[in-house]
């Protein structure tokens, strides 16, 4: 797929959401099975296009998610390419049962893409931010976990998914705009993380939205004290990429995973998994995240402050840990 | 045109309810779902005997027709009619329940061997069907879907969002029976969660509804033939247990260990 420096800025103003929806237009040349089915979300997730334009591709099977993985088993099973979309706690934990069954058990493969998850929902309330879905579809064999940095990478997490023969859970996060971690195209692979910063004692290992804030406090710190740490893109949270983990558990003092999920059972969690079983691990792990409770409600970046996972916020945590 | 042989269905039956015994008596102390998978096996040896395009030698083609056992609990019905029409052997069907088999007590998607998806988990199968039926319209297949669901599986919410669902799609390949036992895992339906008036609920979702005995040859082989320009969902009224004396319309047989002298006193009734 060819991607255009255009594009990218056009997909950073738009956020990831609309991003989906519009890359669609250009992925389903390629993909002649493409099969697009939803609940009720065709304008929320940038579809509305795609679905005047190609409503044989497209299929609304309207608010009942438990029927919308059914569906979409179904149409995996006689051929076709598909997509599910809905907004992200009601594309896992809604119809998790189903994915269990149908994507886990029964290995049919759909591509799920959850919209707004993690804390961006904040002003609607934890019914529908998502910071549990992770932990959820973890457990479930078969199915590999995403959770793009930026709008580009959602649209490489997509191509990609339906590139290869597993079922894929697609996580969005971030608003609208949604700042850009990459300039221009760039390698991307399920699985593999991606060095984006080289630096010492600390390695950070972020996945999301928080990868960007993420790098804008690393970028501060060099700034005002010449300090480098490592930063490292987890985009997939599985499969984990324990090669890398290996790697870094060897070379720094300290490890800190940051995401916008519980705590337990997401991207920090993996990390510990990978790290209890290292032998003379080295490193001492921080997990940045929610902490096990449901914050108020309120807006992503007043959320994003009082979960201490803005730039500023990890600035200073990573000044503390420095002892700077 | 598909035609109609009583005596023909009537030795398949019985020869489909002799290997029901059979994986029964195999399963031992593992026990079996016996009451439910006889209430609908009349209805499975008409589909198989006259109706369905599913045979041993395009089992694993794309135009085939799909059976799928929704109520995935009654799978003694679905393997004893895969051993009938000579996808899975005698031999195989002995293994049911036993450690490592391919035959468990759900089924357990198998494409080699006619299994067309994992299915017990109530209310999931139907509404893979559905995305099946779509998909093959969408194919431009003249395959038609059939799918047995329990009228205790439609307890389940994610069986009435597909009720609600299917006629948008106008899925006239789709074709729906419910297996009317009126019991379900600890008692009878009307005093766990009454349906009725059943047909009354899907003839209001606009499906095309038929009422008929799910025992009677004629009735059923009617009700699948008949041609629907809408989602068709049959309401076939049966007994639990129904073939063999001992386990009829008795509720103990929901799951049970089927001990030898059952097990002949049924072949018995059934060389009567």
């Amino acid at each position: 797929m060819k991607i255009e420096d255009k594009h990218i800025d056009l997909w950073s103003k738009i956020g990831s959401r609309a991003t989906f929806g519009m890359s669609l237009l250009e992925i389903q040349k390629e993909f002649q099975k493409l099969q697009i089915v939803t609940s009720d979300v065709s304008t929320s997730a940038g579809l509305d296009r795609f679905r005047k334009t190609y409503p044989e591709k497209f299929t609304d099977v309207g608010i009942s998610e438990q029927n919308l993985i059914g569906v979409a088993t179904g149409l995996s099973e006689v051929g076709f390419d598909v997509i599910t979309t809905t907004f992200s706690p009601f594309q896992v934990l809604r119809c998790c049962e189903q994915i269990k069954n149908n994507l886990g058990y029964m290995k049919s493969k759909v591509t799920m893409v959850g919209l707004a998850s993690g804390l961006v929902l904040g002003t609607l309330g934890f019914t529908h931010a998502s910071i549990e879905e992770i932990g959820a579809i973890r457990s479930i064999p078969n199915i590999n976990i995403i959770s793009p940095a930026d709008s580009l990478e959602t649209v490489k997490s997509v191509y990609a998914s339906l590139k290869q023969n597993k079922s894929t859970y697609i996580r969005l996060t971030g608003g609208q705009p949604n700042p850009k971690v990459y300039n221009q195209d760039y390698n991307f692979e399920i699985g593999k993380a991606i060095k984006l910063r080289n630096g010492e004692e600390i390695a950070v290992i972020v996945c999301g939205a928080r990868v960007k804030d993420s790098l804008d406090a690393r970028d501060k710190l060099f700034e005002n004290y010449k300090k480098n740490i490592s930063i490292y893109n987890f985009h997939t949270i599985k499969p984990i990429d324990e090669k890398m983990i290996l790697k870094i558990s060897k070379k720094y003092k300290y490890i800190v995973t940051i995401e916008e999920h519980n705590i337990i059972g997401g991207l920090g969690s993996a990390v510990a998994e990978v790290l209890s079983s290292v032998k003379e691990n080295k490193s001492k792990l921080i997990k940045l995240g929610v902490k096990d409770t449901y914050p108020p409600g309120g807006e992503y970046s007043y959320l994003i402050k009082l979960l201490n996972l803005d730039s500023g916020s990890l600035y200073k945590q990573f000044k503390k840990i420095l002892n700077i | 045109m598909k035609s109609f042989n009583k005596k023909n269905i009537s030795k398949f039956a019985k020869n489909l309810r002799k290997n029901i015994l059979k994986m029964s008596l195999s399963a031992g102390a593992a026990s079996s779902h016996f009451g439910g998978a006889l209430s609908c096996i009349d209805i499975i040896a008409v589909l198989f005997n006259n109706v369905i395009n599913f045979n041993s030698k395009n089992f694993k083609k794309q135009s085939r027709d799909r059976f799928i056992l929704s109520k995935g609990h009654a799978c003694l019905s679905l393997y004893s009619v895969l051993k009938e029409i000579d996808i899975i052997s005698e031999k195989e069907i002995l293994t049911f329940e036993k450690s490592n088999s391919f035959l468990l007590g759900h089924p357990v998607k198998n494409f080699d061997k006619g299994i067309e998806l994992s299915t017990g988990s109530l209310g999931m199968g139907l509404s893979i069907s559905m995305g099946i039926a779509l998909g093959l319209k969408k194919n431009k297949l003249k395959s038609k879907v059939y799918t047995i669901i329990g009228d205790g599986e439609c307890n389940e919410g994610a069986i009435w969002e597909v009720a609600l669902s299917a006629p948008k799609f106008n899925l006239n390949n789709f074709c729906v029976i419910i297996d009317r036992n009126n019991f379900q895992q600890t008692g009878l339906g009307t005093e766990i969660l009454n349906l009725n008036p059943l047909k009354d609920k899907w003839k209001s979702f606009n499906w095309d509804v038929i009422e008929i005995d799910g025992h009677d040859y004629l009735d059923i082989f009617n009700s699948l033939i008949k041609p629907s320009t809408k989602p068709k969902i049959i309401i076939a009224k049966t007994i639990k247990g129904k073939g063999f004396s001992f386990s009829e319309n008795n509720n103990d047989w929901h799951h049970k260990v089927l001990t030898k002298n059952q097990y002949e006193e049924g072949i018995r009734e059934l060389d009567q």
